[in-house]
């Protein structure tokens, strides 16, 4: 492992069995007559006089501050952008009515509103190099890293050639070939996986990293402390990304967390911690371009919280009353999409007339997913039992 | 309880024993698992070992003593206690390439990463429609280990093997057990290796055989015998023997079966030998209800219950926590006394 090692020495971690004389005898405990030795006793028990003071700064991303210019992005490119936030939004509204005609069954949690986060974060990495994981909102994420709305709809339809071959559904979308690793049902199981998916690449020596997509709600699971922890103290290659859309199921975020900065819960692991807005794409590249080429590829674990909003429901099946009168038509004047076509024209970059020809194009696209998944093969029966074991004989007794 | 060093198989060897030859060391058990975390590592470097106390402690049962001079700390690596992190940094470690061997201190800690041992490590070919290995090993020592009351002493075989995705191994000699980790390292499927604290100091040779794996899913004929089968697996197969001793006495050949996975279960070499016995003991210290020896025993009605001539008995723990004072302890654990009686029932010799 010369490549590791040679790597951890440059991030400054030193093998401390090469380095340190290991404690042999056990303290007495009397507390009096034992030298201390060993790296605990580099911990100062002393206790300043007087209140203790720190001045933090975070940085933020508010909407409308930067344009795609500024982050070298080519004119035909804003248009690819356009045209991933649409095909999700498009593909999104088809699903609605898929899982009305029974297409769809199970949980079906819709991403309608958030296109930018998903949209704005995978521009701003190597895609198929670095990875991507993400919680079961994890249509538009997978569609932005450009699965295709074939794969996703059969998917959703139960289908054989479903991206996940019928056997994982709305909430467990994935493409090794692309790195998406995922979207995870269980809320803050991902955020220790999304450790060990960075562990993996600094243990090769590779500088690729992992973007961890979490909702407000996986806040207060355990695991989000423990996965930041371990990104600490391994100095691991992840971004944790807060996708903030203000509610956790139907429960607003502010009555649930006792600090609602989320981004500032980094800080408690020295991680830099940032805020942007997720209803302007290029806030969001901004960001996540920042948090990747600044922090996690020089081995800093850090944290970007995203304020956004979903349209919808939690789900497919919550009528969403606990919002405020006028709450929806208020986010929907920050729409995302409608900001990005306002900005395209503004810029001349397209005219109107070419951003319906895009959106035409996309709906086409999306209908023709939901033929070929209609049209597709249901498993075999037989499937039930393929995909559990690398071992092919089971079940292992019949 | 098992004899601090308990010795190996007195019995004849029967076919289905690994032929010993020139190339045996005598290890203790801890040590068996070490040489084959060692030679593992040895051979291939995407294998890492993490846990707490595994790297500047030397473990806190010493299997991985010296590991961390050897391997150094970026593949020898002590974690916080922090049982959920890092089973699941393990878990995404492994989608992503590695092949990570994740020491929980006692699997009774495993409950705390119980999410990611059962609900990620599993699924993920599942769900992934196959695109996703998850070839990871969690070991440590599983069951009872003398007074430490309910919280501490869980035998965790039958749940684990309820997961479809998992195997589940209990090795019971220190042969067994690097020839079984050896191959739970190399698979590629998630595996949960369970070992036990109180056999860690047991010594008995060891093949030092380049390459030795003993494949899972075979059972160990341990003694052979035509009056009555016991099946026991980790610890229990100790008391197991210690009651084919006693029974011996008494006039009556049992043959002993070490299943040494649980998931695969050997039935087929159960099976056979309750065809020719025709009466069947299962030795498990779990807790009774829906345990390893209730499978087994649902599996052999299943298969051979025209061949049986006795309702087949468990000698499990109580369905009770494990209880802190001696005297409850020692009802609690299985005995070599209530499995010749056990024994004694199913051959009508009361």
């Amino acid at each position: 492992m010369a490549d590791t090692n040679d790597q951890a020495k440059a991030d400054g971690t030193t093998d401390k069995a090469a380095t340190t004389e290991k404690q042999s005898s056990p303290l007495s405990g009397d507390g009096a007559s034992d030298e201390p030795e060993g790296p605990w006793t580099q911990q100062s028990i002393d206790i300043p006089e007087g209140p203790l003071e720190e001045t933090v700064s975070f940085d933020t991303y508010p909407a409308d501050q930067v344009g795609h210019e500024d982050l070298g992005i080519e004119d035909e490119e804003v248009l690819d952008l356009l045209r991933s936030m649409l095909l999700q939004r498009r593909f999104e509204n088809r699903c609605r009515q898929m899982y009305q005609q029974q297409k769809i069954s199970g949980f079906l949690h819709l991403y309608i509103g958030q296109e930018a986060v998903s949209t704005g974060s995978i521009n701003a990495i190597r895609l198929g190099e670095d990875s991507v994981i993400t919680a079961y909102r994890d249509h538009g994420m997978g569609l932005a890293m450009g699965m295709t709305p074939e794969e996703c709809m059969a998917e959703l339809f139960g289908k054989e050639t479903g991206c996940s071959k019928g056997k994982g559904g709305s909430m467990h979308f994935f493409d090794n070939e692309r790195k998406m690793m995922g979207g995870h049902a269980i809320v803050g199981a991902h955020l220790p996986l999304s450790t060990g998916i960075a562990f993996a690449n600094k243990y090769r020596g590779e500088d690729n990293v992992c973007l961890c997509f979490f909702g407000d709600g996986a806040m207060h699971q355990g695991a989000f402390r423990e996965a930041c922890n371990l990104a600490g103290i391994y100095d691991l290659p992840v971004v944790f990304i807060c996708e903030n859309n203000q509610y956790a199921m139907g429960t607003a975020v502010d009555r649930v967390v006792s600090k609602p900065d989320l981004f500032k819960h980094g800080y408690n692991f020295d991680f830099p911690c940032s805020l942007a807005s997720g209803m302007d794409v290029f806030s969001v590249n901004k960001a996540v371009k920042d948090h990747v080429e600044n922090y996690a590829r020089k081995g800093q674990p850090s944290m970007l919280e995203v304020r956004t909003y979903r349209y919808q429901g939690h789900s497919i099946t919550d009528p969403a009353e606990y919002r405020a009168e006028n709450e929806l038509d208020q986010r929907k004047s920050e729409d995302a999409i409608h900001r990005l076509q306002q900005y395209i024209v503004d810029h001349d970059l397209a005219t109107n007339e070419d951003i319906d020809a895009i959106d035409s194009e996309v709906q086409e696209e999306v209908a023709d997913a939901i033929d070929a998944a209609d049209a597709a093969d249901f498993p075999d029966d037989e499937a039930i039992y393929d995909h559990i074991y690398a071992q092919e004989d089971y079940p292992f007794t019949t | 309880m098992i004899p601090k060093s308990a010795p190996g198989p007195s019995t004849p060897q029967s076919e289905f024993q690994i032929p010993h030859s020139n190339d045996m060391a005598t290890l203790q058990f801890r040590e068996a698992l070490r040489a084959a975390m060692t030679e593992e590592m040895e051979r291939d470097e995407n294998i890492f070992l993490i846990g707490e106390e595994v790297a500047e402690y030397d473990g806190a049962y010493k299997v991985s003593k010296g590991m961390l001079d050897q391997f150094g700390s970026d593949r020898v690596i002590d974690s916080p206690i922090s049982e959920l992190g890092f089973a699941g940094l393990g878990i995404g470690a492994a989608m992503n390439g590695l092949r990570p061997i994740v020491e929980f201190m006692t699997f009774n800690f495993s409950f705390v990463a119980f999410d990611q041992v059962i609900n990620n490590a599993p699924n993920m070919r599942y769900m992934s429609g196959g695109q996703f290995d998850v070839p990871i090993v969690f070991r440590g020592p599983n069951g009872a280990a003398g007074q430490l009351a309910a919280t501490h002493s869980n035998s965790t075989e039958a749940l684990y093997s309820n997961f479809p995705g998992l195997k589940v191994v209990a090795p019971s000699i220190p042969d067994d057990g690097k020839g079984l980790l050896k191959s739970a390292i190399r698979d590629d499927d998630p595996v949960v290796f369970l070992e036990s604290e109180l056999m860690y100091g047991m010594k008995d040779e060891v093949s030092e055989e380049a390459d030795y794996t003993i494949p899972l899913g075979t059972a160990r004929v341990a003694r052979e015998g035509d009056d009555v089968t016991i099946v026991a697996h980790s610890k229990s197969y100790h008391v197991a023997l210690q009651a084919a001793d006693q029974l011996a006495e008494q006039g009556y050949e049992a043959e002993v079966i070490d299943p040494r996975t649980i998931k695969p279960l050997d039935i087929e070499t159960i099976v056979q030998s309750v065809v020719k016995t025709n009466r069947l003991v299962v030795v498990d210290e779990s807790n009774p209800f829906a345990s390893v020896a209730s499978e087994v025993t649902h599996q052999v009605q299943d298969r051979a219950f025209d061949y049986l001539d006795a309702p087949i008995l468990r000698v499990t723990a109580p369905d009770t926590p494990a209880p802190y004072a001696p005297n409850l302890m020692d009802e609690y654990m299985p005995s070599a006394e209530e499995t010749v009686d056990a024994c004694r029932r199913v051959l009508y010799a009361e």
